[in-house]
Formats: structure tokens, C-alpha cells, sequence
């Protein structure tokens, strides 16, 4: 019996019970009827049979519903398939333990909205301390040095920033797609670090904006696109990804 | 020895005389410094409205051209007002277009034209300001008639969808549903914006764009709201960033009652210039207490980056500064909604007691101030049941410990901005508590030298070493060395620097010449 299930199904108190629950509001107000509608959408995602246990008016119109009930679905392990993603997700202690120790100086991070995008939302939602959705800036990292040049930078504004910090990583945020500007700026800005530095000098190049598509890298010249909903410690775990563990593993 | 901790009178006037030595000097360079904003609020209070095809506010577009034309430091009330009776308009906004189309150049007027501006100058700004005490005096009218909430604290629910008429019936039923108060939180990285947008928006960024309209949308709704509840119900924004001067002007002109602003907030998280900071503050500050406008300040977030047991002590900082500002630009004490947060990892042993001894030292520290008690968010994971039951703790120590503005936590902190239900069941959850254990601080006396108390001694005493050290080398030296929040933020760097000018020896400003007068 050592053998592992791939079938399962959920777990209430009993192997196979298919026990699951749920809550949600219906935009309808508190009656008889309302609670039949909330076991027919529990029957419809599968729950037969559906228990309704809870049933309560929120606001003007609207009822709050917790339902129990049996799933007859069932989950095959092995045809689960999962997106990885290409490096480990580190905390920030662990970002700046692995800075600290292997690369002995401060990582520096250079990041700008460039050409005449003003909408610095974005490069602040990862750089600023405040950061976003409860997760801190990268200024919030010992390790890393941040230097955010907010917005309508200049292409050659940038480089030379990035020299003078002598940065490892360069940050661009671009939100403005009219005429796929965020396009436009971004080659324009891949090109001119390729003319500027050498290629074994050349800071690590990253863009995000909610419009790109992740898969264009080689398109754009740049090492890695960060799409919406990119929080600060993805890029983080990103920098020390491919600044040092990965070029350890390799060298 | 007083009060429930039985803390040191002693100790504590050390404390307050040290944050004084320590915010003086910030006192003086507010003082002798003006900032574009500052500017801009006074001639918002002069009648200065509306923005250009652009949705640039013509304020900025005039005060954009005065500083190019005679620079910053004498203030831009007497150019503005001397090149509005030499070209013959009464109407500043007119003067403004006209300005932004090039067609007015400014001079720092001399002799009788200097006389004269200054005299019209003042006649402007204090009907703006007399609007501001009409709107005053109209909320004191209207929380007569309505009446306060029952219970303290109060309990204070955000709202945010990023448009302004989606988030006005979404008040509406948070107000019926046991809100005391409202706060449209706003667009993200509207701090770093240089201006204050115009109009009714649709749009943001996990957040509602404030502007003067769309408080004025707010206030009418939740006015109604309180008519409709028998309570008066409050609203609040955010004065921080680089508006934060106009943002109080348009929050006194439009009867908001309550206003984020923190001392030192934009300096640390947002990166805005120290000096910028200090000047706007004080402004925005002398605005608040004219229009008797509730501040909440932001200790809540040192606690969000540092460790909230270690750092416990920077928040009394914090507040202990924030009140010595506050009482210098003069805000009473029950205009002082001084922070703090219930954030310390619920992992640690005895968190509860450290939180009830953290809580209750504020309490003490400020016992006329209608302290902001914040709910936890950095420890909130996902686990949206785990969550509930902090918050019914968190509850339990704002009832325990009397605070007086309870911002209610939510379960899905962290997982989605809050649905209707989880608002629902926020509310539940305090209501529950409230209702249970709303008057226990009455008999909560923690025992004399045992856990609570000695607690609270060494969070003061850490407390009065750090303001020790912050004196030997100025406030601002210590915020340029990363005292706070462990940002290094030098004097100057930072944002909105370049909008930040000495006064020359005539510079002058009407509308604080009308603040700083005795009422």
C-alpha cells in the first residue's frame, strides 16, 4: 500500500469525502429564495450534496453565504502541471544575507521611467520603501543600493547615471503604450548600453510595465521583462539570481 | 509615580523637553524657508482654481511663472498682486491663464504698488480663510445636530476602488454599517505628484486620486449619510507628499475632519526633501488647526519596516515629535491623532502583553489625544482565518487600552483589496468586541512592577536615549544618518528639493501672517 495515490480527492474527516466549503455574497437580498439560489450555484460548482450553513444580510441587497458540501471532482497528480519560475523567491534577510556574503559590497540598482513617460507608479511601487501590496521597496534592503530617477529620463541621462553608480542591475519602468512606446524606449535604451559598455560591463537590463510581454527578452535586448502584479521581492530574488547564484553555479 | 504604568513624571517631562531641543531647530528652518507648495496653497486660499486643457492646475502654471520671472524667496502673494492691478483684472484664476500664456511678466513690487499689493493680497487669502471658519463652524452646527459616535473609539473604515462614484455608495453602506468615519485612501504615488489633480476621477491605482472635487462629492454624500444615521460622520484624506500645504487648504475649504499627516513620513518612505518636508508640514499643520482638522500621523508604518518589539521605542519618538510639531503649528491636543500599530509578530511569546504594554504607554504619554490605533498587516498571511482572530485581538487591546480612533483590520489583508463581505465581517468582529469588552479599560490595571509596566518603563527609557542621541546631533543629521525606519535620508537630496527656497529679508506670506494671529 506504499504505493502513491494520484487520484485524490478532498479531505473532510473521512478519506474520500470530497469535503469542501465556501463562502460568497449574491447581490440579492436576504430570503428563501436567495438561499435555493446560493445551493443551486453550490450544485452547479459541483457540491451535491450542498449543506447551506450560513446565511446573512450584508448592505443594502446583498446576502453573505458559507456553504458545506460534497465535490464529486477529483484531481489526477500527474496531470498537474506547474509554471515555474526560474529562480527561488527569497526573503529580504535572505536577499541581503546572499549579497552580503558573496558578493561583499552593496548591489547597485539603478531605475528610471524613461523617455516622456511620467508615470513613476510602477519603478516606485518597487523601489520606494513604501513598495507595494504590503511588501517593502527595494530601498527597504541593506544590501541594496537604490538610486531612482524617477520620471522622463533620458536615455543618455540613464547610462550615464548607471556608470556613475556603477550599477549591476538597471531598472526601467514604461506604462505609456500609445504607439508601443514602451517598445520603442525600451530598444532604444537595450541599444544604447550595448553601444556604451562593453559586454562583460553591461548592467543587468529589466523592464516591467502591465503591458509587456514577458517572452519578447531577445526581442528587446534586455535580460528579463517583469509583467502586472510584479511585487519588489520577485525582482529582488531576481537580481540575486542572476547577479550571483546563478554565475557562481556557472563559473 | 501616575497612572496605570506608574510611569516617572520626571522621565516623561525629559521626554517631552528632549523632543522639543530635538524639533526646534526644524522649527526655525521651516520658518525661514517657502517651498512651491506652500505658495500654491496661498493662492488656492486667494480664489486660485481650476486647471489648463492639460489637467495642469493653473496655480502651478502661476506660480510657475512668477519664480521664473522674480524667484521664490520673497514669496509670490506681492508679484501676484501687483500684476493684477497693473493689468486691471480682479479675477487671480484669469491672471493665471494669462500668465501661462505669456502674457504677464512679474516684478517684486516697491513702495506704494508694495503697500497696495500687500493690502489686496490680504483681503484675498483672508476670505479663503474665513471659508475655511465657515466650514468649521458649520461641522460643529452639524455633529451638534447629529451627534457624535456612541462609543469610543471610533471606528474608522477605508475605502478605495479608484473611482470617486463607485466609492461614494460603498461609504454610504460602510457609514450604515457602523463606520465612523471614512477614509478614501489615495491613488498610489499621488505623494510624488507636484500637483493636485483636478476634478472628478474615475481612475487610480489601488486608490481614489484626492482632489477638491471629489471631496466635496464625499462630504455631501456622507453628509446626507448623517442624516440619515443620526450621526455626524467624518471623512479623511491624506495631507502628505509634496502637496501637502493645498492639500490642507482644499480639505479646510471642503470640511474634511480628518488628515493623514505625518512629520517625517514622506521623508523616510517616499523620499521626498527633508527640508521640502518640514516647510509643507508646518504650513499644512497652522491649516489643520484653523480648520480644526483631526491629524493622524504615521508611526504605524516605522512598524511596517522595522521590527515592532525592537523598534518600539522609535514610535514614541515619533510621537513625541509629532506632538511637539503639532503643538508648535497650533494643533490642540484633541486635534492629535498620534499612531500606532499592532504589529508584532504573533509568533513572539507574550505578544499580547507586549502589544496591551505598547498601547497603553501611548495611552498614557497622551491621555488628551484621540489616539489612531492601526490594525496589523505586516503579519497577516493569507490565512484569512488566522487573520480574523489577530484582528479580534487587536480589537480587544484598542478597547483595553481606550484608544480613540480604531482603524478596523481586515481578514484578506494582503490577499485582495477588502470585498463587501469582508468589511461585513471586520465590522462583526468589532462590533463583537466592542460590544463585549467596550468598557474594560476601566478595569484593566496592569499589576504594579509586573510584566505590563516594566515593559512600558524600558520602551520610555529607550524612548528618551534615542531622543538623547538625536539631540547631540539634530534631528536632521539623524534622519540623514537613518535613525528612522533605517532610511539614510540627507538634507540635501530627495524629491521636490528644487521647489524649496530661503526667505529673502521681505519675504511675505498673508496667509501666515492670518494663521499665526491669535484667533
Amino acid at each position: 500500500m506504499s504505493e502513491r495515490k494520484t487520484v485524490v480527492r478532498p479531505y473532510g474527516d473521512t478519506t474520500g469525502d470530497g469535503m469542501v466549503q465556501v463562502s460568497f455574497t449574491l447581490p440579492v437580498p436576504h430570503d428563501k429564495r436567495a438561499e435555493g439560489a446560493a445551493v443551486q450555484l453550490a450544485n452547479r460548482m459541483g457540491m451535491d450534496p450542498a449543506m447551506l450553513v450560513h446565511a446573512k444580510p450584508i448592505g443594502d441587497g446583498f446576502t453573505f453565504f458559507v456553504v458545506y458540501g460534497r465535490v464529486n471532482h477529483l484531481v489526477d497528480l500527474d496531470q498537474v502541471q506547474v509554471v515555474e519560475r526560474d529562480f527561488p523567491l527569497l526573503s529580504a534577510k535572505e536577499v541581503n544575507a546572499v549579497v552580503k556574503q558573496k558578493m561583499r559590497r552593496k548591489l547597485s540598482v539603478v531605475g528610471a521611467c524613461i523617455g516622456t513617460d511620467a508615470h513613476t507608479v510602477g519603478i516606485d511601487a518597487i523601489l520606494n520603501v513604501k513598495g507595494i501590496a504590503g511588501e517593502k521597496g527595494l530601498e527597504y534592503y541593506r544590501e541594496l543600493k537604490v538610486s531612482n530617477l524617477g520620471a522622463q529620463v533620458s536615455v543618455p541621462e540613464l547610462v550615464e547615471a548607471a556608470r556613475q553608480e556603477k550599477a549591476d542591475a538597471v531598472l526601467v519602468s514604461q506604462v505609456v503604450t500609445q504607439r508601443d512606446a514602451h517598445l520603442h524606449n525600451t530598444r532604444e535604451m537595450s541599444a544604447a548600453f550595448r553601444e556604451a559598455m562593453p559586454a562583460g560591463k553591461r548592467p543587468l537590463l529589466i523592464v516591467g510595465g502591465p503591458r509587456f510581454d514577458e517572452t519578447m527578452t531577445g526581442e528587446l535586448g534586455v535580460d528579463r521583462i517583469f509583467g502586472r502584479g510584479t511585487t519588489p521581492g520577485e525582482v529582488a530574488s531576481y537580481l540575486v539570481h542572476a547577479l550571483i547564484t546563478s554565475r557562481k553555479a556557472s563559473s | 509615580m501616575t497612572g496605570k504604568l506608574g510611569l516617572d513624571p520626571a522621565l516623561v517631562a525629559r521626554a517631552r523637553e528632549l523632543a522639543r531641543r530635538a524639533g526646534q531647530p526644524v522649527v526655525d528652518l521651516a520658518r525661514s524657508h517657502t517651498t512651491v507648495s506652500v505658495e500654491r496653497a496661498v493662492l488656492r486660499l486667494a480664489g486660485v482654481s481650476g486647471a489648463d486643457p492639460d489637467g495642469i492646475p493653473w496655480v502651478n502654471r502661476l506660480v510657475d511663472a512668477v519664480v521664473a520671472d522674480v524667484g521664490l524667496g520673497r514669496g509670490v502673494a506681492l508679484p501676484v498682486f501687483d500684476a493684477l492691478a497693473r493689468e486691471g483684472i480682479a479675477d487671480v484664476t484669469l491672471l493665471a491663464q494669462k500668465a501661462a500664456a505669456g502674457s504677464v511678466r512679474f516684478d517684486q513690487p516697491a513702495g506704494k504698488a508694495a503697500t497696495a499689493a500687500r493690502r489686496s493680497s490680504r483681503r484675498a487669502v483672508a476670505a479663503g480663510i474665513r471659508q475655511i471658519d465657515r466650514r468649521r463652524a458649520e461641522r460643529d452646527r452639524l455633529v451638534k445636530r447629529f451627534g457624535d459616535p456612541k462609543q469610543r473609539p471610533w471606528i474608522y473604515l477605508i475605502v478605495a476602488t479608484g473611482d470617486i462614484y463607485e466609492d461614494i455608495p460603498q461609504a454610504q453602506a460602510a457609514a450604515r454599517a457602523g463606520a465612523d468615519v471614512i477614509a478614501v485612501i489615495r491613488s498610489t504615488g499621488q505623494s510624488l505628484l507636484d500637483y493636485v489633480p483636478e476634478g472628478a476621477t474615475r481612475e487610480g491605482f489601488a486608490g481614489t486620486y484626492a482632489t477638491q472635487e471629489n471631496f466635496r462629492l464625499m462630504r455631501a454624500a456622507l453628509d446626507e449619510s448623517s442624516r440619515e444615521l443620526g450621526r455626524y460622520v467624518r471623512l479623511t484624506n491624506y495631507a502628505s507628499g509634496l502637496c501637502m500645504p493645498e492639500m490642507a487648504t482644499l480639505a479646510g475649504l471642503e470640511r474634511l475632519d480628518m488628515m493623514l499627516n505625518d512629520s517625517m513620513y514622506g521623508i523616510l518612505f517616499r523620499d521626498i526633501n527633508p527640508i521640502r518636508t518640514f516647510v509643507d508640514q508646518r504650513f499644512s499643520r497652522q491649516v489643520h488647526a484653523r480648520a480644526g482638522i483631526i491629524i493622524n500621523t504615521g508611526e504605524d508604518n516605522y512598524l511596517t519596516t522595522a521590527d515592532a518589539v525592537d523598534e518600539a521605542h522609535t514610535v514614541t519618538v515619533s510621537q513625541l515629535l509629532n506632538e511637539f510639531f503639532a503643538h508648535e503649528a497650533g494643533l490642540a491636543d484633541r486635534l492629535l491623532g498620534l499612531g500606532h500599530a499592532f504589529e508584532i509578530n504573533p509568533d513572539v511569546p507574550e505578544s499580547l502583553r507586549l502589544e496591551l504594554a505598547h498601547a497603553l504607554l501611548a495611552r498614557e504619554l497622551f491621555p488628551d489625544a484621540p489616539l489612531k490605533w492601526m490594525p496589523p498587516t505586516k503579519h497577516m498571511t493569507g490565512d484569512v482565518f488566522r487573520g480574523n482572530l489577530l484582528d479580534g485581538f487587536f480589537n480587544l487591546v484598542g478597547a483595553m487600552t481606550g484608544q480613540g480612533i480604531l482603524l478596523v483590520g481586515m481578514m484578506t489583508e494582503a490577499v485582495v483589496t477588502p470585498w463587501l463581505s469582508d468589511r461585513d465581517i471586520a465590522l462583526q468582529n468589532v462590533r463583537y468586541v466592542l460590544g463585549a469588552a467596550g468598557g474594560l479599560h476601566e478595569d484593566f490595571v496592569p499589576a504594579s512592577g509586573g510584566f505590563i509596566q516594566q515593559r512600558a518603563h524600558r520602551v520610555l527609557g529607550e524612548a528618551v536615549e534615542l531622543l538623547e542621541r538625536i539631540g547631540e546631533q539634530s534631528l536632521l543629521t539623524a534622519i540623514a544618518e537613518g535613525t528612522f525606519g533605517i532610511m539614510k535620508r540627507p538634507a540635501d537630496r530627495g524629491k521636490g528639493l528644487d521647489g524649496v527656497a530661503r526667505h529673502a529679508d521681505d519675504y511675505f506670506n498673508p496667509a501666515t501672517e492670518i494663521l499665526e494671529r491669535q484667533p
